[in-house]
């Protein structure tokens, strides 16, 4: 135990230097700057995070805050298509984009004294894109084939793609982020037209940077490139409430595999509050406990012991702008069944309910969470993602110590609590892939191997 | 990486080239008494130590009939040492908030280990490693475990197109060489190994003169040299092995057409390029940069992408090796388009073997791969990978220093010169999973694999 107690004093010790040199300041038309100021090399990351996700889209028109990402690529009036990207790489940047159910965020890595161009490559794609209905003819097919290549040819993703589409009926949730494919032959350039005029404005976004900057001169700079880009009123965000799930639901999901998969995932709450809640904190170590670590108990018992599964997997996300799943997985070991694969995850539940946690399972998650503090300070972009998701999701940066605090105060009695509370019957959906053998069964070439 | 330990770039030219001077990490080296190759930096600026340790005992190791052995031994390792059942190295990780990993290709296996650098805490973790490099077990009954685990993964890779693709595509490049045995070996040879094999494959590829041991963090050089010491002394000594014999530096053009019932084609298309010792490295890298490995910007993904939507990604890269590695020119397209796309793709390679490159898409990729230099190097983990690379193919110390004039260096003839001599669009590989059913000239009506004449006979 005394390792234990070791490990803690340090690293809450260590902890604050994480988040020791941030700095905030908002421009007058509402963009907030927020600086991560880390000078280990001479490099910078921008990321821009505008909240208008998925969770954003209406019915018909799933796919088009992904399909606007895309877009953005597309060329202003002063910088044509493609440019934005020539530039970025003359300057021996990196760069991309993504897209979630929550928020869409654009990033770019260079040298320090690249950040004024990439500043304003950026503002000025925030305010003049200029959407041509030809480029968007070609990039919505290169979409179509992003989405064939995401979802349509992978099982897996297939599964968790109807999977959502049964767990939430009405919340957005619902839909997929790259859209349906039908939608996305539906999407017009006025369609990306609006969504950029109704989201893209300086008041719905988040300005990231981290790196080796003086916070001052970036604000002087956000100031100077941003600063003149007009407020904009915003729609009012229709909250959705995902009607309450009142028994367990299945589905099972046929698709090209070898093996079968078993996913079960349990409504459950995130953070709303992040000083006085407790049930995101306990369900984030319970899943520590189940699959933080090889030792944890998804992977002793079920992998290792019982060798039903061959993997497993057990996920929670605390934040998020809709509501939350706690998820467990299983990949059934050859001769053993879904069947059999679920009835151990039950036991395991059921294992948690009656006897909870040991208090060395709680000091070994709490170990690892500290101690990922540490091995944070050693990604400038990955702190820069921190901040941008929990500023776009509504809890804002100044939750991240607060966190850490609270999962360093979560008590077993809690974790046994929250299993009780969250892992029911009700508010089940569990998902089966069952494997399809290939039509067409591909046969080894040798043999028939000719070469002219 | 505080600047103190950093020297400056001694590219002078780059660097005022592109006004900033570039800092690289200041590399210590020194042989451990077992003869492992030690490179260490010292970095103060975060209370952590990242540790790798790696041998010349990746996949071209096995043979053909035990293939998979040589993942299997790696894949052990932390499973189980005398004295340490798999459970207490888990636990013992854990507890620390240390993180144990690895990795495995071709050439090499490895054996990496995180942990904060308080000296409790880091001393338990360098010793829960050191056990699990030196004196591993390879228990019969969790071998069994990992065999049918390995052999589901397998099973399932078969059904895969990217999977199916990329193991007929090594056969088509490599042939008999062992670069074409699959990393994690197949299902037959796999049931075949046993813990006597393992054991047997440990002690002749993990031996303490072939070691590279990389330090990056929080620690002095003494005690960087103590935990070389710790982590090599213990090593099995063996005579070095046979070497591998050497790649066909040209193959034969061949074309797979491979059914499956997804809704993309994948396709792949390459031929041997280079080692990573190769004196035409860099000619070669700075062409592939503007060829298909630089992003968006890329001839392969203008062509293809920007201007015609067809796929959403396509690349090419070479895969340096101690030997010569594959370039590899890749992409997925739905069916129906797939010929037209891979058209295209054979006359952007074959306009970039003739021609080269333009003037200005040298600057643009100098610009790039030297402007983004820092990028490479920002990072504990990246300088411990560079480490390893740099000790394990006996490159340079002075790699990282060197790299950015050795780009600023490369001129388009010596690009063209380089693609000329390692690059025959004559004389690729292609193999095409999901082909087009109807697709001419020879798709079989049962869909089967088929064979048919290459490209520009």
């Amino acid at each position: 135990m005394k390792t234990y107690l070791l490990v803690i004093v340090l690293l809450l010790g260590a902890t604050p230097m994480a988040h020791a040199k941030i700095y905030e300041h908002t421009l007058a038309n509402g963009l907030k700057v927020v600086v991560d100021e880390d000078h280990r090399a001479p490099v910078v990351v921008q990321q821009i995070w505008y909240k208008a996700g998925s969770i954003d889209e209406t019915e018909g028109k799933t796919g088009i805050a992904h399909v606007l990402e895309h877009m953005m690529f597309k060329g202003t009036k002063a910088v044509p298509a493609g440019e934005f990207s020539r530039r970025i790489a003359a300057a021996g940047g990196r760069e991309n984009a993504f897209t979630s159910s929550d928020y869409t965020a654009y990033f770019q890595q260079l040298h320090k004294s690249k950040l004024p161009l990439a500043m304003k490559l950026e503002a000025d794609r925030m305010r003049n894109l200029n959407l041509s209905a030809a480029e968007f003819a070609k990039e919505i097919k290169v979409i179509m084939e992003e989405r064939r290549w995401r979802t349509d040819d992978d099982a897996r993703a297939l599964l968790q793609e109807k999977m959502m589409a049964v767990i939430y009926q009405e919340h957005p949730y619902h839909h997929p982020v790259i859209g349906w494919m039908s939608d996305l032959e539906a999407t017009t350039v006025g369609d990306a037209q609006a969504w950029y005029q109704r989201w893209y404005a300086p008041n719905n976004a988040t300005l990231v940077i981290a790196g080796d900057v003086n916070a001052q001169e970036v604000f002087a700079q956000a100031q100077r490139y941003y600063g003149n880009i007009p407020r904009r009123a915003l729609p009012v965000r229709r909250d959705f409430i995902e009607p309450k799930q009142i028994g367990i639901k299945r589905l099972v999901v046929k698709a090209p595999a070898e093996l079968p998969q078993l996913v079960m995932s349990y409504q459950a709450p995130v953070l709303q509050n992040p000083a006085q809640d407790w049930r995101p904190y306990a369900l984030e170590v319970l899943a520590g406990i189940l699959n933080g670590n090889d030792s944890a108990r998804l992977n002793k018992h079920l992998v290792r012991e019982q060798q039903i599964a061959s993997d497993v997997g057990a996920g929670y996300d605390p934040a998020a702008r809709g509501p939350g799943l706690f998820t467990l997985e299983a990949t059934p070991t050859t001769g053993k069944s879904v069947q059999d694969a679920e009835t151990a995850l039950r036991k395991e539940i059921a294992l948690l309910v009656q006897d909870g946690v040991s208090a060395e399972e709680l000091q070994r998650v709490k170990a690892q969470v500290t101690a990922g503090e540490v091995y944070k300070l050693d990604s400038t972009f990955y702190r820069a993602m921190q901040i941008g998701q929990m500023e776009s999701i509504g809890l804002g940066y100044r939750a991240i110590p607060l966190m850490l605090e609270k999962i360093q105060a979560v008590t077993a009695g809690q974790v046994q609590q929250v299993a009780k509370e969250v892992l029911v019957d009700d508010a089940l959906t569990v998902a089966v892939l069952d494997p399809q053998p290939l039509s067409d069964k591909p046969k080894h070439a040798q043999g028939n191997f000719h070469v002219h | 990486m505080s600047t103190n330990i950093f020297k400056v770039c001694a590219a002078v030219v780059v660097c005022a080239l592109n006004s900033v001077a570039y800092a690289t990490p200041n590399i210590q080296h020194w042989q451990s008494s077992s003869g492992a190759k030690v490179l260490f930096v010292e970095d103060r600026d975060i209370p952590m130590l990242d540790v790798a340790v790696s041998v010349p005992a990746g996949s071209s190791f096995d043979t053909a009939q035990k293939s998979g052995t040589a993942g299997l031994t790696q894949q052990l390792l932390n499973l189980g040492s005398q004295g340490l059942s798999e459970d207490d190295i888990a636990r013992g990780i854990a507890d620390l908030g240390a993180q144990l990993g690895g990795s495995f290709d071709q050439d090499r296996a490895s054996v990496s280990l995180r942990t904060l650098s308080d000296q409790a805490v880091r001393d338990k973790a360098v010793s829960i490693m050191a056990r699990v490099l030196q004196h591993p077990v390879f228990a019969p009954d969790i071998l069994a475990r990992e065999k049918t685990r390995v052999i589901s993964a397998l099973k399932e890779a078969e059904t895969k197109p990217e999977n199916i693709a990329d193991k007929a595509f090594q056969k088509a490049v490599f042939g008999a060489h062992p670069y074409a045995l699959p990393v994690s070996g197949e299902v037959a040879s796999v049931t075949a190994v046993t813990a006597q094999d393992l054991q047997d494959f440990y002690r002749a590829h993990y031996n303490a003169q072939r070691a590279v041991v990389a330090i990056m963090g929080d620690v002095t050089r003494a005690q960087a040299e103590a935990i070389a010491e710790q982590l090599t002394g213990e090593l099995p000594r063996a005579d070095a092995p046979a070497a591998l014999p050497e790649v066909a530096k040209q193959i034969a053009a061949s074309e797979q057409r491979i059914a499956h019932p997804a809704t993309q084609s994948h396709i792949l298309i390459g031929a041997p390029g280079m080692s990573r010792t190769d004196p035409d490295y860099f000619p070669l890298y700075v062409g592939n940069y503007i060829l298909g490995g630089g992003g968006f910007v890329s001839r392969l993904m203008s062509e293809v992408r920007e201007k015609r939507g067809l796929v959403y990604s396509v690349y090419s890269y070479f895969m340096p090796l101690k030997q010569t590695g594959a370039f590899q020119i890749g992409l997925q397209t739905k069916k129906e388009q797939a010929d037209d796309a891979l058209l295209l793709v054979r006359k952007t390679l074959a306009d970039f073997v003739a021609y080269g490159p333009t003037e200005k898409e040298l600057l643009a990729a100098k610009q790039n791969i030297v402007g983004g230099f820092p990028l490479r190097i920002d990072s504990n983990r990246k300088i411990l990978d560079y480490l390893s690379v740099i000790g394990f193919y006996d490159m340079p110390l002075t790699y990282l220093d060197d790299f950015p004039a050795r780009v600023e260096h490369v001129t388009v003839a010596q690009i063209r010169d380089a693609f000329k001599r390692h690059i025959d669009p004559q004389h690729m590989a292609t193999v095409m999973v999901g082909a087009p059913e109807d697709s001419p000239p020879s798709g079989k009506p049962d869909g089967g694999a088929t064979l048919h004449q290459g490209a520009g006979k």
